[in-house]
Order: C-alpha cells, then sequence, then structure tokens
C-alpha cells in the first residue's frame, strides 16, 4: 500500500512527462487527487491505538550492507504522509506550468512519501536525497530573482548536511552493522558507539538535520530559496520539505543519541531560542513579503526545536514530556498548513501587483476585500490566534517546554510577540489606508481561486476549534517516543 | 442535577457567532459594491438597479445581529433565574478538548452569581448599543461588516464569562482582542485608524505574553487549567495547594494580561488611540465589556491572588492595588485636558476600571465587580450620548466647538446628564455613587496602606471636574458650532433613555441598606436595613463630588473656546494634554530599541551568518579554481601544446596541398619573380 502510494506520483510523472502541454496539470492534479484518496484510506485503516509501526513493507534489498526496503507508517509517518497529500494538489493549483515543472513536483511528492515511510536509513537517505533534486531543478529553471544563485545555495548547503549525515550512519554502520532504525533505535540508550566517535557521528547527522530544518545559524539558505521559488514550489517546501528535517530529528537524533542530547540541551535551546527570536526580529525588518513569511517560517520552525530540544533537560515529568512532543507534531502538521496558505496569498498578491514590496501595496482592503479577508485567517493563524490551528501546536509545545525549561520558554515567547508585530505591520501596510496608485484596478479572488482558499481555512478552522482529529494520530506515538526517550 | 442551562451555555455565544457568520455570508456581493461606493466611482447605471437589494440586506443584516442579541439575553436571563435560589450556587460543566499522548486537556462552562450578571449586563448593554447603531451607521457603506464584526465581539465576550477554565478564557479573550483590532480599524481607509488598531492588538499582545506565561506555569503545577472541577480544579483548596509559594508570580504574571486589556498604567495608552473607531464600537468595547474583561479575570482567578494573604494583604494584591492607584489619577487627571468628547471619556474609562483593581486589590471582589456592572450601563449611556452629540454636530468631535447644545438635543442632554452625575458619583439617585462609595468604604480598611484611600477621594473630586467641565462645554453657553445641529433619530435616543433607566433603577439595589447586587455576588442573602443608607461615607463623598462640581463651575463658567485652565497653568495643561508624554517616551525607548534590534538581526543575518556560509562556500570554490588552474597549466598544459602544435602544422601542410593548380601556378610564379629579383639584385 505504502509503495503504492511512493510509486503512483511516479508513474504520474512520467505519465506528465509524455502528454501533452496543455494536459499536463489536469493530469498531474488528479495523480495528485488519487494519491490523497490512498493515503485518506491509509488514515482510515490506521489503528490509533497501536504504537508500532503498521502496513509494514519488508523485502531485503542490498543485503550485503544492510540495505533493505522497509516501508511503514506510525503515527507521525501518518501525519506528515497526509499532510503532504492535501499540499500537493494545491501548489499544483496555485499556478500554470509546463509539463516539467508539474513532472518534477510529483517526483518530489514521491519523495517526501518515501522520507516520510522508510525505516531503514539507506533507503530513507535515498528518499531524502531524491527531494533534494527536484527542489533545485523547480527554483532554478521556473525561480524568480536570483534563482541560479539561491538554487545553487539550496543544494551545496544542503548536500554538504546530507554528506555530514551519511557519514555519520556509515561510522554507525561499521560499528553496529545495522541501518535499521528500530534496531538502532533499541541500541540507543546504551550508547551506539564508543562516546568520542559517538559525538563524530551525532555532529555529522545533526549538522544534516539542522541545515534542512534550518536551524538557527544553519538558516541562511532559506530565505534565499524560498524568495526565489516559484509559488507552487515554496508551498511546497515550507509546508512539506521543512517538516523532513524536524521528522529525521524525532525519528534519528531522539532515539539514537540520548546521550548526547541530554549532555548539549543547553546549548541546543540557546540555538532554537535564536532561531525563533532572531528570524522574527529579522523578519521585522524585510521589506519583501515573501521573504518576510519566510523569516517567520524560521521562527515556527524554532518552536518545534524548542519543544524537542526540552526533551533533552534533566527534569522530565511524562506529562509535559507528551505534551511538548504532541505541540511538536501538531505544529508540524499546522505549520504546514498555514504557511503553504500564506505563501499561496503572497502568490496571488505578486501575480496580480507585480511585485513584492509592502511599499507597493496599500488600501487592498476597499478593492479586494475578499482576498484580504480570507487572507487575514492565514495571517492570524500564523501569529496564533487561538481558534485557529497555529495556536494549538504552539500552545502544547510551550506548555511542555515551560516546565521542562523554563527560562528558555520564557524568552521564547517573545517570538509570539514579534511574530504578531510583524503580521500587523504587514497587515497595515497592504490592507488599510488610501488605495495605492497601482493598486486601484487588481481583481478580487476569482471563483478558482476560491477553491484553495476555502478549503485551507476551513481545514485551520477545524484544526483550530477541535484538534482532537489532529492529535489522534499521533497520541500512541507519542507515548511511546517519551518513554523511549525518558 | 444543573438545569439545563448549565451544559447548554455555549449557546449564548454560539448565537451570536452565527448571527455574524450568517452577516458574513450574506453581505458577500453587496460589499463589493459598497467598496466601489466608498470610492465615489459607482457607476450611475449600477446604483439605479440596486439600492433595494442593498437596503434588504442590510436590514437584514442588522435584524440578524439584533435577534442573535436578544436571543443571547432571554438565555442569559434563563441562565441568571438559577443562581438566584440559593446563594452562592454554583454549577460547572466540563468536557475534554483533545488528548495529548496520555492526559487531555480539558474545558468548561461555569454558571455562577459572576457570570450570571456579567451575562445579563453583556447582552443588556450590547442590545442597546446594537439598535443604537443602526441609526449611528446608516449612512456607512459597510453597514453589514460592522454588525458582523460587532455579533462577533459578543460572541466572544460572551465566551469569556462562561469560560470555567483558563485556557477557555484566553481562547476567547484573544478573540475579543481580535474583535476590537477588527472594530478600531473600521474605517480601515483612515491610516490613522489602522494604525490605532494594530497599536490596541499588538499593546495588548503584549500583557497577554505575561497572561501565557501565567497559564503555563499555573498549568504545569497544577495540572489543571480548569477553576472548578469536583474539588481538583486550581482554584479549589487542593488545586491552591499544588500551586504553593509559586502564586505570586502566577498572579503577577495573569495580571499583566489584564493590565494590557483594562488599559491600566503602564499599558494603558492604546485605549484613548482605540476611539479611533465608531462610537458605538467604544461604547461597547472600550467601555462597558472588553475592557472590563481584565478587572473580570482578578475577580475571577481572585483565590490565586489571595493565596496566603496575611489579613487580606499578598504581594500580588499589593501590586494591583497600586497600579489602580496610579491609574485612576493618572487617567483622570490626563482626562482634565482633554478636548475630544471621546477621548475624555476614554481616560475616565481608564480612570474607573483603575478605581475597580483597586476595589480587587483591597480585597473587596463584590464591591469592584458591582462598580464594574454599574460603570458599564453609565459609561455605555455616556458614549453613546457622545455618540448622539457627534452625529448631531456632523462628526465633530471637539467639545471647544459645541456648546448651547442643551436646547438643540434635550433628550441627549437629561441622558447625558444622568450618565455624568452617575459616574461623579451625585449621591441618592444614581447607580454610580453607591458602587463608587462602596469601594472607597473598603479601601478605607485597607491593613497595608491608607494613602490609596485618599488618593481615590482625590480622584472623585478630579471626576467630577473634568465631567463638570465637558459638560459646561458641550451642552451650556452659547452655540459655537456652525451648521444646523440637531437631535438624533428616535432609533438613536431610545437606547439611551433605557440606559439611563437603568443608570438610575441600578440604585434600587446597589445601597448599602439592601445591598442585593453586592450581596448576590458574594453569595450572601441580603438583609433589609434601611438605617445602614446614612454612613459617614455617604457625607464624605457627597462633599467631595460638591467640590468638584463646585470647582468645575467656577473655573469654566462662560469659558470660551480657550481653555481657562490652559490660560492660567499653560506647562502644566501641556503636560497633561499631552498624555504626560508617555506615548512619545514608549516610542523613543521601547519602539525604537526594537526597531533597531530588528534592523541589527536583518543585518547581521545577511552580513555575518550569510557571509560565513557564503565565505565557506568561497572557500570551496578557491580551491576548485586552484586545483583547476594546476590542472589546465601543470599537467594540461604539456599534453595541450604538443596536440595543438601538431594539428597546427598538420592543418598549414594540408593547406599546401590543396590540389588547385592556379594556386600552384601562382606559387611558382611568385617562385619565379622572386629569384628573378634575387639575380637582379646580386647582379
Amino acid at each position: 500500500m505504502i509503495t503504492a502510494l511512493i510509486l503512483l506520483p511516479l508513474l504520474g510523472a512520467l505519465l506528465v512527462a509524455v502528454a501533452p502541454q496543455n494536459r499536463a496539470r489536469a493530469l498531474a492534479l488528479g495523480s495528485t487527487l488519487l494519491t490523497a484518496l490512498l493515503a485518506l484510506t491509509l488514515w482510515g485503516n490506521f489503528d490509533t491505538a497501536a504504537t508500532g509501526l503498521q502496513f509494514v513493507e519488508r523485502h531485503p534489498w542490498i543485503p550485503a550492507v544492510g540495505a533493505e526496503y522497509l516501508l511503514g507508517v506510525d503515527g507521525l509517518s501518518l501525519l506528515m504522509v497526509l499532510l503532504t497529500s492535501v499540499l500537493f494538489p494545491f501548489a499544483l493549483l496555485a499556478q500554470r506550468q509546463s509539463r516539467g515543472f508539474c513532472a518534477l513536483m510529483l517526483v518530489m511528492q514521491a519523495a517526501l512519501y518515501g522520507t516520510f515511510t522508510a525505516h531503514n536509513f539507506l533507503l530513507w537517505f535515498l528518499f531524502f536525497e531524491m527531494s533534494l533534486l527536484p527542489s533545485f531543478l523547480l527554483i532554478k529553471l521556473w525561480g524568480c530573482g536570483e534563482r541560479d544563485r539561491a538554487a545553487m545555495k539550496f543544494f551545496v548547503y544542503t548536500f554538504l548536511g546530507s554528506v555530514g549525515m551519511l557519514l555519520g550512519f556509515l561510522g554507525i554502520y561499521f560499528a553496529r552493522g545495522s541501518f535499521d532504525f528500530a534496531t538502532l533505535a533499541a541500541l540507543g540508550p546504551t550508547g551506539l558507539l564508543p562516546r568520542n566517535q559517538s559525538w563524530l557521528a551525532f555532529g555529522g547527522i545533526f549538522l544534516g538535520l539542522a541545515v534542512k530544518t534550518a536551524l538557527f545559524p544553519f538558516h541562511t539558505w532559506l530565505p534565499d530559496a524560498y524568495e526565489s521559488a516559484p509559488t507552487g514550489v515554496v508551498m511546497v517546501l515550507s509546508g512539506a520539505l521543512s517538516k523532513m528535517g524536524v521528522y529525521g530529528f524525532v525519528r534519528l537524533l531522539l532515539p539514537l543519541f540520548p546521550y548526547e542530547l541530554r549532555a548539549i540541551a543547553p546549548l541546543l535551546l540557546a540555538l532554537a531560542v535564536c532561531s525563533i527570536v532572531f528570524s522574527a526580529l529579522a523578519a521585522w525588518a524585510q521589506t519583501d513579503l515573501k521573504r518576510m513569511v519566510g523569516y517567520l517560517s524560521i521562527t515556527h520552525l524554532g518552536y518545534c526545536m524548542l519543544g524537542l530540544f526540552a526533551l533533552g533537560q534533566p527534569f522530565q515529568p511524562a506529562v509535559e514530556m507528551q505534551a511538548a512532543l504532541s505541540g511538536v507534531f501538531a505544529q508540524m502538521f499546522n505549520h504546514g498548513i498555514t504557511a503553504a496558505a500564506l505563501f499561496y496569498f503572497v502568490g496571488l498578491l505578486e501575480e496580480r501587483r507585480g511585485s513584492r514590496a509592502l511599499a507597493d501595496f496599500g488600501g487592498l482592503m476597499q478593492r479586494t476585500p475578499l482576498l484580504c479577508g480570507w487572507m487575514s485567517v492565514a495571517m492570524f493563524s500564523f501569529l496564533g490566534l487561538p481558534g485557529l490551528n497555529g495556536f494549538v501546536g504552539e500552545f502544547m509545545i510551550f506548555k511542555g517546554s515551560f516546565m521542562l525549561a523554563t527560562a528558555w520558554t520564557s524568552i521564547a515567547v517573545l517570538g509570539l510577540l514579534f511574530t504578531a508585530v510583524v503580521l500587523l505591520r504587514a497587515m497595515q501596510a497592504l490592507f488599510s489606508g488610501p488605495v495605492g496608485g497601482s493598486c486601484s484596478a487588481l481583481p478580487d479572488l476569482r471563483r478558482s481561486e476560491l477553491a484553495v482558499v476555502v478549503p485551507a481555512t476551513l481545514l485551520m478552522v477545524a484544526a483550530g476549534v477541535a484538534p482532537q482529529w489532529v492529535f489522534a494520530i499521533f497520541n500512541s506515538t507519542v507515548v511511546h517516543l517519551a518513554r523511549v526517550f525518558a | 442535577m444543573n438545569p439545563w442551562i448549565v451544559a447548554n451555555l455555549w449557546l449564548i455565544p454560539a448565537l451570536p457567532l452565527l448571527a455574524s457568520v450568517a452577516i458574513l455570508l450574506l453581505g458577500k456581493g453587496e460589499r463589493t459594491l459598497a467598496a466601489a461606493d466608498s470610492a465615489g466611482e459607482t457607476p450611475a447605471g449600477r446604483t439605479g438597479g440596486t439600492p433595494v437589494l442593498r437596503s434588504h440586506r442590510r436590514t437584514a443584516a442588522a435584524l440578524l445581529a439584533i435577534s442573535g442579541q436578544i436571543a443571547a439575553l432571554v438565555l442569559a436571563i434563563t441562565a441568571f433565574v438559577p443562581t438566584l435560589a440559593t446563594p452562592g450556587w454554583r454549577a460547572v460543566h466540563n468536557f475534554t478538548w483533545f488528548s495529548f499522548g496520555e492526559h487531555a486537556v480539558r474545558l468548561g462552562f461555569i454558571l455562577d452569581p459572576l457570570t450570571a450578571a456579567m451575562l445579563v449586563m453583556i447582552t443588556f448593554v450590547g442590545l442597546c448599543i446594537f439598535v443604537f447603531s443602526t441609526g449611528y451607521m446608516a449612512d456607512d457603506a459597510n453597514y453589514t461588516r460592522f454588525f458582523a464584526y460587532l455579533s462577533f465581539f459578543s460572541a466572544a465576550m460572551l465566551g469569556v464569562v462562561i469560560a470555567n477554565s483558563l485556557l477557555l478564557l484566553f481562547v476567547c479573550w484573544e478573540l475579543v482582542g481580535l474583535a476590537s483590532y477588527l472594530l478600531i480599524g473600521f474605517w480601515i481607509h483612515k491610516p490613522s485608524a489602522a494604525a490605532a488598531a494594530k497599536k490596541a492588538f499588538i499593546t495588548t499582545r503584549i500583557g497577554d505574553i505575561g497572561l501565557f506565561l501565567g497559564i503555563l506555569w499555573l498549568y504545569g503545577s497544577s495540572g489543571t487549567l480548569l477553576f472548578y472541577d469536583d474539588g481538583n480544579g486550581c482554584l479549589e483548596p487542593a488545586g491552591l495547594a499544588l500551586i504553593g509559594a509559586s502564586s505570586t508570580f502566577i498572579a503577577l504574571l495573569i495580571f499583566c494580561g489584564a493590565v494590557g486589556k483594562s488599559g491600566q498604567f503602564p499599558l494603558h495608552v492604546w485605549l484613548p488611540d482605540a476611539m479611533e473607531g465608531p462610537t458605538p464600537v467604544s461604547a461597547l468595547i472600550h467601555a462597558a465589556t472588553m475592557v472590563a474583561a481584565g478587572v473580570f479575570l482578578v475577580a475571577r482567578v481572585f483565590p490565586i491572588f489571595s493565596l496566603g494573604a496575611i489579613d487580606g494583604v499578598t504581594p500580588a494584591l499589593t501590586v494591583v492595588v497600586w497600579v489602580g492607584v496610579i491609574t485612576a489619577l493618572m487617567a483622570a487627571l490626563i482626562a482634565i485636558a482633554q478636548d475630544d468628547i471621546k477621548r475624555i471619556l476614554a481616560y475616565s474609562t481608564v480612570s474607573q476600571l483603575g478605581l475597580m483593581m483597586v476595589s480587587l486589590g483591597v480585597g473587596g471582589v463584590a464591591a469592584g465587580i458591582v462598580h464594574l456592572l454599574a460603570h458599564a450601563f453609565f459609561k455605555a449611556l455616556l458614549f453613546l450620548g457622545a455618540g448622539s452629540i457627534i452625529h448631531g454636530s456632523h462628526h465633530d468631535q471637539d467639545i471647544r466647538r459645541m456648546g448651547g447644545l442643551r436646547r438643540l438635543m434635550p433628550v441627549t442632554f437629561v441622558t447625558y446628564a444622568i450618565g455624568m452625575m452617575s459616574l461623579s458619583g451625585v449621591p441618592l439617585f444614581f447607580s454610580g455613587a453607591w458602587s463608587k462609595e462602596e469601594v472607597l468604604h473598603n479601601t478605607a480598611h485597607w491593613p497595608a496602606s491608607h494613602v490609596p484611600h485618599y488618593l481615590l477621594m482625590l480622584g472623585v473630586v478630579l471626576t467630577a471636574l473634568y465631567m463638570t467641565r465637558q459638560m459646561i462645554y458641550v451642552f451650556f453657553g452659547a452655540p459655537r458650532a456652525g451648521g444646523h445641529v440637531h437631535e438624533s433619530p428616535r432609533v438613536m435616543t431610545f437606547p439611551l433613555i433605557a440606559l439611563a433607566i437603568c443608570s438610575i433603577g441600578l440604585s434600587v439595589i446597589l445601597t448599602p441598606g439592601w445591598p442585593w447586587l453586592h450581596d448576590y455576588l458574594s453569595g450572601r442573602t441580603a438583609e433589609f436595613q434601611l438605617a445602614r443608607i446614612v454612613q459617614p461615607m455617604l457625607f464624605i463623598s457627597a462633599a467631595l463630588v460638591a467640590a468638584g462640581v463646585l470647582l468645575g463651575v467656577v473655573i469654566y463658567r462662560g469659558a470660551g473656546a480657550a481653555d481657562p485652565f490652559a490660560q492660567r497653568q499653560p506647562a502644566l495643561f501641556g503636560f497633561l494634554a499631552n498624555r504626560m508624554w508617555l506615548d512619545e517616551l514608549y516610542h523613543h525607548t521601547v519602539l525604537r530599541w526594537s526597531a533597531w534590534t530588528a534592523l541589527f538581526a536583518a543585518w547581521t543575518d545577511r552580513h555575518v551568518w550569510d557571509r560565513i556560509v557564503r565565505g565557506a562556500g568561497s572557500l570551496g570554490e578557491l580551491a576548485g579554481t586552484l586545483s583547476m588552474g594546476f590542472d589546465n597549466r601543470a599537467i594540461n598544459a604539456g599534453v595541450d601544446e604538443s596536440a595543438t602544435g601538431t594539428r597546427g602544422a598538420g592543418r598549414l601542410v594540408s593547406g599546401w596541398h590543396s590540389g588547385r593548380v592556379q594556386l600552384y601556378l601562382r606559387a611558382v610564379a611568385v617562385g619565379t619573380m622572386a629569384l628573378l629579383l634575387l639575380y637582379v639584385w646580386l647582379a
């Protein structure tokens, strides 16, 4: 079943690549809808009470090097699979593009599914890297502005991180003879490697994941890449790809290196808090709307990191650990939806006005009330307004991390304040005041655009008002992970 | 067995919310048209066909909003009834919001005297203001949107009141903030309105960050955010025991939220600016209900504030008292030097909220809430009266340009005078007098210090003074306004009359002779003892109010456009008129520093962190270039050179063997010529 989930987008990509140019997007959309149906079936058959992997597919691949074709989902995997499935149709709807674009997007989707379901390092790494190439090409070929530079920076930076990760895992393999996540996780508490080598391996893997998550100070590729990427691509980059790093932290670092995480927890917490506060402040100083949202994305990923790193603190009551982990998972999902929606709106504004500079807008509320209204919902969700999805994850993260790491959390809440300042400033510049001279002819939301906006907003409200359906997916995984780490 | 209304309390906010959503859905087509209207570009042909449709939509919107409010009022009264039977009756209905791991986040509704009284007040005052708005906003292009926002606000505010969980309260609290943001910035084409809305949201958010931390701390230490939960709630003895020594910090953090929302010093700066919103909004949100939410919050979690009290005094409560005293006095002083009719009322609200805080701080929770309720009625009355005046004088808000309106707007004058006397505390017939007297009475018995008591007495004098000033400027003397000033339509005066009747009628249940409301809130059965009316405090406050009014009459009688106070004390007046320069102080310190920090963060991002990355990249590039250069020059060069040499020689030679006879002949000719020339030259 999971294999089908990965193969379907690849088949779709092949089909799209040979289809006539004007049918490409429809075909790609059809393919994503089919995969979404498949993902929903997976969810329907998923047993939320069980802790282990479900729908496991295990086949020998290259036994000589410990490579195994091992796919399966637990709560976290399923959540990410669902998020990916939701994002792609919307990302494809965001712009009309050629078949090459659509095909690459589908390849990226397959890679994401693979990353979130593979449980053998080699297979996982294959998918992890497979997502990199399409995103590089998509930015380089269809991006705007300094796309060559941004794409190259994105590629080289993340690729270097991956090299570190690969080396780290090779070290583990030579010592322990396995690439299997579960086997290694069982060895984690007693130490995978002798202390010095273990630090090296930890460092390599940490670097790879930190770059991917855009953890301060490894984040500078992100604003450039997001700024240059076309709308649909940036939706996927911020919505799903940025979650690969967080996912890696939960899947790899947490179970495999508990000792190291605890030993440098204050340092890691400091990095997370810097991520939150400095990026929010940097967002404040941006004049480009897209770059601003990019920086705020770093802040939101910083919340995830805060929740994860707080687990490394010595004082560990189960309820707070579970709260922090649940919060991190909920935040991954919610940020995925909201960030993608916000980038979609930025894309709409850019398409209408031909510019993303805040100074080029003004008085939109009088011209495009629908656009402003729906966009405000996404912005308020982004700044963590209760009643919308953003609040739930942030509240749970802070609830957990406050008791685990009180001082750091007390600084991190400044991020909430600065995010509000940044977004309200943007709203004031965009929506209010007299109509900017060149904004007077902008069209309001079209029906086709409402088809993206309305479902996304409903999702935000649903996950904000009654979040049980999101939490039910991963509750038993959270309990399991918290126990493993304690 | 609880009455059915307890489990269905959610219906009270749900109905206005439903109305709000319905109005938004309804108004879709009309709003684009309205947007075109406001820019004055409506094509004539289009207006010809649509006014009927438009007016239908507008009527429908107003009807929906008002019927939502009426339904909420009916339900609020239904909820009020069971609380009357037993003094101090309380019922809760808790449920699980969502579960995380093996635990659950629970929310709940509560019905107790505090909730019930607030529900009735909010729905009733809200209803009056909704009706008033149909007249006040009649000419506005975005009429339907206005009612959608108002209903949304009402829903959120009712949610704050019924919450039995600090988390649910916080959720609604933030939604109230959102509604306030939307309504302050309702006239979004005005940059000042947009700026004021942003300022309000962010200033209150600063306080909310504290509240958020307080919630986290409370949650962590007591394990629950439910107030009452069959003995396990955080306000019940078992929960309070878990909080223990951290209660002071938790209480102060929660108080931060109250300071932001209730416009207490030092976060009061947003409230006067919030007057940029339409006047009914100021009445509903920035006078009667939302700004009182901070007071309500402190009253709700009072057990945390008073935990471990010695003689009714705790460090947290002492902070509450002093913040309240500073706010009450400072705002009353500033109000004396304001010229905008709404800003005077705004500062008056800030000042009265300070008074309520003091009352809570000295332990008089019921007295504070009684003043809150009474204040809601007469302050809504005053604001709506101000709205009526502004409406009548063609949207001029400067009291120096009014004058003599008592003949031109008689209904507004009489009702406004009732409101003014209530606010100033004119004894016997006005609700504000009794509630204020009760507060003063409580402060007199505060064991920690008597200073707040005397400072509040000074506040009473100042309140009477600035209200007298306002009355004289607006209603007495010669008319200074140009143009035709008219009384407002009946749809606007009727709510004024209703609120005025309430402001007077409420005093029946407020007197010390039969302090029904006070005892209802504190869970006692009220006794009727007429003799208790006569107290020393009655005469003291009567004397204070009389002093304030007389002072006002003496100073301002016959004053022209120039303020007598400003003429005598220009420096002091300027200091007060400029709001003690606090806005400027914030602007030049906190705001500017954070803006610099932001620029610094962006700069380091680009020039430090990114430069390091690019530096590492360039190092790699340099290594690549060097290695390429070495390859090219040292290793490749020899091979390349010989290859090129050979190829060049080959090309040259092959050129000679072109097979073209003329070329050969030409070569022979040239050669022969050369030989001949050589021969001649040698010879």
